[in-house]
Order: structure tokens, then C-alpha cells, then sequence
């Protein structure tokens, strides 16, 4: 057997590498990896110290900055800039509305149209948003979860009328409900049914779009749900090998579709147990995807995830605070090995970013990129006593949860993630957390700069913060309103009948009929409430 | 029906629309009960109509809405309209996050008391017990 060194070295001269220099400021040339001859490599099994043997001396991560308010001319305007200013990805956050799978002109949507994303009704939308953007020259993640399947039809369809074949596109929908029930609780269907959709879309995409990201299994909103970070990490991954259960149930091989899972975690403000986490995960998902699940492809078992910093860890108090707290966020994400990363803008605690405070949150990206040298040694804290020590103990703790996780469900993950869900056990958890680290803070443990210590220029003045009118609501209802007497009515009721009939049989895939009700200006929430008349709707029992 | 007795508070803790976030509600409901306060959460997805009427048949002292999304200029004073339409006079706080130059408008459109992000405990059970006797600046 070849040691991992060799393997190692086998996969880094395969690698391209950046035109860089790879040394310090004072002319030490860096080795791309450090570290004894037997011990752990990146790009190696189990890749705890990174998916890639060359990590950032083939590729920088991706700089890809969430964006998203108002109608979709106003958030095409802000990804242009986006992209302008050095960004290289795309990264879509929808409305309430558009979450819920509600369209604009809904009741429950009053004051939320545009609010806190951008306002997608209708394939109209789809293409505003994306106007004068080549699909496919870049990536496109999408915010989504329980509509996701609506709108990666309503993607697809644009793509398909800009002339931009399905092979190329690539981007990621975050597609993860089973963290929708367990916390950030934007839900429409049961659970089961909407992980049948769940199904429908990775099975769409594992044949149709190689390019696509089918889920982003997210722990983000768990840990911003208020979960410490080795549950974030247990959650997260017990959610993945759900969604790999359920893709082996639907007939497809572990190799076909595990490697087109990525995830999403959080970057906190506890330095070193937050690289910890991502290098725990890194070796958790492989060990679990070789053993568990039979995974024989190294794409299946490589984790590669995006890291966004915390916005709970954010204070509306002195925000400027905030750039130095998301940088050593980011900072930790990058030393964790991230393969994209988003910072929160100083002003996130107070209202959606100025475009001012954007920018400043992207240059924090670019000095870490640029100016650092921090990328030149794959994993660079490997090897450190603590670090390693904490890796294991991330580790360990998540193994306790999975084997409580695999007890609810008799032996599956899947089954375990449900009643857990069913049985409030994540929620609980979650809240528990949220309210121990409160008291923390309350009884003085915790300290948070400008809030509980250092109080002095409070007083001063909030930042202007960028203001969303109603105007933008009712632009948005308008547009609705025309688009709905453009169309062809029967071709509307005709492609919601065969959407209706295909969801009543489980065994249909839903997004055939989804992309052809998005081609009929169908609208989110017409299909939404189509697909709610068969599969009913979600009720959270509250507990406190 | 005001009292500043906290054994004898009762507290409507409150998600209206379609705001998912319910950490900062879950957290506070149990900061006020820990504090003595009696509190009864609606959960998620409310209506100012469903919190009006939850209100006024638990006979609460006090509305609490937790706000995070933004919509607060729309649904907090609809909120208020309806517990008014009802013949009531329960006083409503917002927590969450509410910018500076809201506060103004919320404060006319008759919100009692508004807390912004980080507020500590004691604060927050201050806020409550200034609404419920009648003590909240204008």
C-alpha cells in the first residue's frame, strides 16, 4: 500500500497551481503542506486537514456574497456590482414570501414583499434577475428550501430560453429541509413529503445537470437557531446521511449524487472550535460515506463546504466593531479550509448592508486572500496539540448525537432525523442551547464588546442603514398583477393539473412538471398550492 | 388589570408573519419566566387578527413581538389596531431588530416599548413591567 505521503504528493503535482509565490515576506520559501511522514494529508483519506492536496495553491475559495432585496431589476442592478468588484459567484436570497412559497400578492405577505431578499413570482422575475448574466459562465447558489424545487424549475426554464444547456450550469441550492423543521422553520409540507421533493430534485439534477450542487446541507441556521458547535456539526451531518439514505432509496448509487453534496457552516466568534469543527466534519462525512454507505468515489467522501460568519454574533451597538469580529470569523473559515465564504457587513444587526458596507465585508475577503500569505500552507494549524486535540473532541461529541440520532430511528439516520423532528427532540435542544448562552451572558460569563463591557461611544450616532420602502411591495404586486393578464390562462390550468396528478403518485418526478408550469408563468405560489391540495401543509406544536 | 406584581403578570409572547426566526422569543419567554412572569407563546405565522384575539381571551397584560425580518412598520401597528378594534387596551412591546429611525413612528403608531438586539434580561423584564403599569415613555 502506498503511504499517504505518496498519495498525497501523486495528487498535488496532478494539481494546477496559481501564479503566486509561495513564501514569506521575508523570502522563506513554504513548503505546501507540513507535517510528519506518516500522519494526515489533504486531499488523503480521511481529509481532516482538506478535500484537496493543493488546496488554495490551486484555487482561492470562492468569494461569494449573499445578495438579494426589492424586485429583481434592483438585486440584477447589485449582482452586477457584485460581480464587477472581483466577486465570482452569485448567491440568492429570496423574500419571506418567496421562502414560504407565497406569492407577493398573498395576505401573509403584507410588509414582507422584497424585505429581506428579493421577490420572485413568476419565470417574468427569474428573468429580470439574471438579465445580461451569463449562467453559464458563473456560479449561482439559491437560497431555497421548501419551494427549491420551484425555483430550480423556474432556473432551468430561463436558462433554457437564454440558451444555456442544463450541463452548464453550476451553482448550488440549499435544498435542505430537514434544518427547516429543526430551525430556521420556513416549512410549507409534512416532512416526508417534502423530502420527496427533496428526492425529485437530486435525482433531476444527478441527470441532468452535473455542474448543480443539489443540497447545501446547512448548519448555519442551526448554530444561528442557537446550537453549540459540536451540535451544529452532529446535526448537520446526521441531516447529510439522510439525504444520502433517501438518495439510496430512490435507486441511486452513492456515487452518482454524494459527490454533488456541499455544506454550509458557520464561522463563530470561538476561534479554534470552529476550525476544529470543519476539520472534524471533513473526517466524520468520509469515515461515515466509506464505512457506513459503501461510498467508493473520493468526490463522494470529500466535504466541501461554504462558511458564512455569524450573524447572531453581530452587535447593533458600535458596529464598526463588527468588520474586526466577521474578519476573524472569516479568518477561521479560511485556516478550516473553506471552499467559499460569505461576511456579514458591519451592519447586518440593524437591517439588510449598504452597498458601502458590502464592499468593505468583500475587501475583508481579499486581504485575507491577498495580503496574509495565509493561503500558501494547506491546513496550517494540523499538527497543533490543541487543535488536534479539539478535532477529536469535536469528533467524539458528534458520534455521541449520531448514536442517539440512529437510536430514534431503529438503525437509519433518515428515520432518526424524522422523529427527532416529529418529536421536537432538535428543536429542544436547540433552545436549550440558546437560553444556556444567554444566561452565560446575563450572569456576566460572557463578554461582548460594546454591549456588556466597553460601553464608552454607544451613545454616538447608528449608521445610516439602508431603508426598503413600501413602494417596492407594490411595484412588485403590479408587475404581478400584469404578468398574470399576459399569460395564457388555460396553459396555466392545464400545467397545474399534470403538477397535480404527478405529485398525487410518489413515484413520479416533480420537476418535469414544474419546469413546464414555470414556462406557463405559473406562479410560486399557484404551484406551491397546487403541490399543498396533495400533500398538505406542515403546523409546528410550540414549545418554549 | 395593571399591576406591577409579576406573580400576577401574564405575557402574550408573539411571531406574526412569516418571520421563522424564534430563537429571541423561545429565549425571552423563559428570561421572563425565570423572572415570575406567567408567558403563553402563540409559536409561528400569526396574523395581527389570531395575536388580538389570543390576547384578549388569555386576558394577557402585555403583548410581546418578536421581530426580525423587517416587517415591523407593517404588522407591529396592525397589531395594535387590532387589540384596539377589540375594545382592549393591552400594551405591546417589540424585541428584536427595529433601526433607530423607526423608533419614532412605532412609538406614535402606539408600541410601548421597543428593545433592540443585545438587551439583557433585566431589561427586557423592566420593559415589560414599565408597559404593564403604564409607565412607558411616550
Amino acid at each position: 500500500m502506498t503511504n499517504p505521503r505518496e498519495l498525497w504528493q501523486e495528487a498535488f503535482d496532478a494539481s494546477s497551481i496559481r501564479n503566486d509565490k509561495f513564501q514569506t515576506m521575508s523570502g522563506i520559501p513554504l513548503e505546501p503542506i507540513y507535517g510528519p511522514e506518516d500522519g494526515e494529508f489533504p486531499g488523503v483519506y480521511p481529509y481532516t486537514r482538506g478535500p484537496y492536496a493543493s488546496m488554495y495553491r490551486s484555487k482561492l475559495w470562492t468569494m461569494r456574497l449573499f445578495a438579494g432585496f426589492g424586485t429583481a431589476i434592483d438585486t440584477n442592478q447589485r449582482f452586477k456590482d457584485i460581480l464587477k468588484s472581483g466577486g465570482d459567484g452569485l448567491s440568492t436570497a429570496f423574500d419571506m414570501p418567496t421562502l414560504m412559497g407565497l406569492d407577493s400578492d398573498d395576505p401573509m405577505s403584507l410588509g414582507e414583499v422584497g424585505r429581506c431578499g428579493v421577490a420572485i413570482d413568476t419565470l417574468a422575475d427569474m428573468r429580470d434577475l439574471f438579465a445580461d448574466i451569463d449562467l453559464g459562465g458563473i456560479t449561482t447558489s439559491m437560497t431555497i428550501n421548501s419551494p427549491a424545487a420551484v425555483l430550480l424549475a423556474m432556473f432551468v426554464a430561463q436558462a433554457e430560453n437564454a440558451g444555456v444547456p442544463r450541463v452548464k450550469l453550476g451553482g448550488t441550492l440549499q435544498n435542505d429541509i430537514l434544518k427547516e423543521y429543526q430551525a430556521q422553520k420556513e416549512f410549507v409540507f409534512p416532512p416526508r413529503q417534502s423530502m420527496r421533493l427533496v428526492r425529485d430534485t437530486v435525482a433531476f439534477t444527478a441527470a441532468e445537470m452535473p455542474r448543480w450542487n443539489s443540497i447545501s446541507i446547512s448548519g448555519y441556521h442551526i448554530r444561528e437557531a442557537g446550537s453549540t458547535a459540536a451540535e451544529e456539526l452532529a446535526f448537520t451531518l446526521a441531516n447529510g446521511f439522510a439525504y444520502v439514505e433517501l438518495a439510496r432509496q430512490a435507486g441511486l448509487p452513492v456515487d452518482a449524487f454524494a459527490p454533488r453534496l456541499s455544506f454550509f457552516f458557520n464561522a463563530h466568534i470561538d476561534f479554534f472550535e470552529e476550525i476544529a469543527k470543519y476539520r472534524a466534519a471533513r473526517r466524520i462525512w468520509a469515515r461515515w460515506l466509506s464505512k457506513r454507505y459503501g461510498a467508493t468515489s473520493e468526490r463522494s467522501m470529500q466535504l466541501r463546504f461554504h462558511t458564512q460568519t455569524a450573524g447572531v454574533s453581530l452587535t447593533a451597538q458600535q458596529p464598526e466593531v463588527n468588520i474586526v469580529r466577521t474578519a476573524i470569523e472569516a479568518l477561521a473559515g479560511v485556516l478550516g479550509g473553506t471552499q467559499s465564504l460569505h461576511t456579514n457587513s458591519m451592519d447586518e444587526a440593524l437591517a439588510l448592508p449598504t452597498e458601502r458596507s458590502a464592499r468593505i465585508a468583500l475587501r475583508t475577503q481579499q486581504v485575507i486572500a491577498h495580503e496574509t500569505n495565509v493561503t500558501h500552507v494547506a491546513d496550517p494549524l494540523g499538527g497543533s496539540y490543541y487543535v488536534e486535540a479539539l478535532t477529536d473532541q469535536m469528533e467524539q461529541m458528534a458520534e455521541e448525537i449520531f448514536a442517539k440520532i440512529d437510536e430514534m430511528g431503529g438503525g437509519s439516520m433518515l428515520e432518526g432525523c424524522i422523529v427527532g423532528i416529529d418529536e421536537n427532540w432538535f428543536q429542544g435542544r436547540i433552545a436549550d442551547s440558546a437560553y444556556e448562552l444567554e444566561r452565560a451572558f446575563n450572569r456576566g460569563e460572557r463578554t461582548i464588546v460594546g454591549v456588556s463591557k466597553f460601553l464608552e461611544g454607544n451613545e454616538e450616532d447608528q449608521m445610516e442603514t439602508l431603508r426598503i420602502t413600501n413602494a417596492d411591495e407594490q411595484k412588485q404586486r403590479q408587475r404581478l398583477a400584469s404578468v398574470k393578464q399576459d399569460r395564457n390562462e388555460s396553459a396555466v390550468l392545464d400545467a397545474l393539473d399534470r403538477l397535480a396528478k404527478d405529485a398525487v403518485d410518489p413515484e413520479v418526478n416533480l420537476m418535469p412538471a414544474l419546469v413546464d408550469a414555470s414556462q406557463a408563468y405559473a406562479t410560486v405560489g399557484e404551484m406551491m398550492n397546487t403541490m399543498a391540495g396533495v400533500f398538505g401543509r406542515h403546523i409546528e406544536v410550540p414549545t418554549i | 388589570m395593571t399591576t406591577s406584581d409579576d406573580q400576577s403578570l401574564r405575557v402574550l409572547v408573539a411571531k406574526v408573519g412569516l418571520d421563522g426566526h424564534d430563537r429571541g422569543v423561545k429565549v425571552v419567554a423563559r428570561l421572563l419566566r425565570d423572572a415570575g412572569i406567567e408567558v403563553i407563546y402563540t409559536g409561528l405565522f400569526q396574523t395581527p387578527e389570531t395575536v388580538a384575539a389570543a390576547a384578549v381571551d388569555e386576558d394577557v397584560d402585555v403583548v410581546g413581538l418578536s421581530m426580525l425580518s423587517g416587517a415591523h412598520m407593517t404588522l407591529a401597528p396592525l397589531v395594535v389596531q387590532a387589540i384596539r378594534a377589540r375594545g382592549a387596551d393591552i400594551p405591546v412591546v417589540i424585541g428584536g431588530i427595529v433601526p433607530n429611525h423607526d423608533l419614532e413612528e412605532l412609538k406614535a403608531a402606539g408600541i410601548a416599548e421597543i428593545l433592540g438586539p443585545g438587551a439583557p434580561a433585566n431589561e427586557v423584564v423592566e420593559a415589560v413591567r414599565r408597559a404593564a403599569a403604564g409607565t412607558s415613555k411616550v
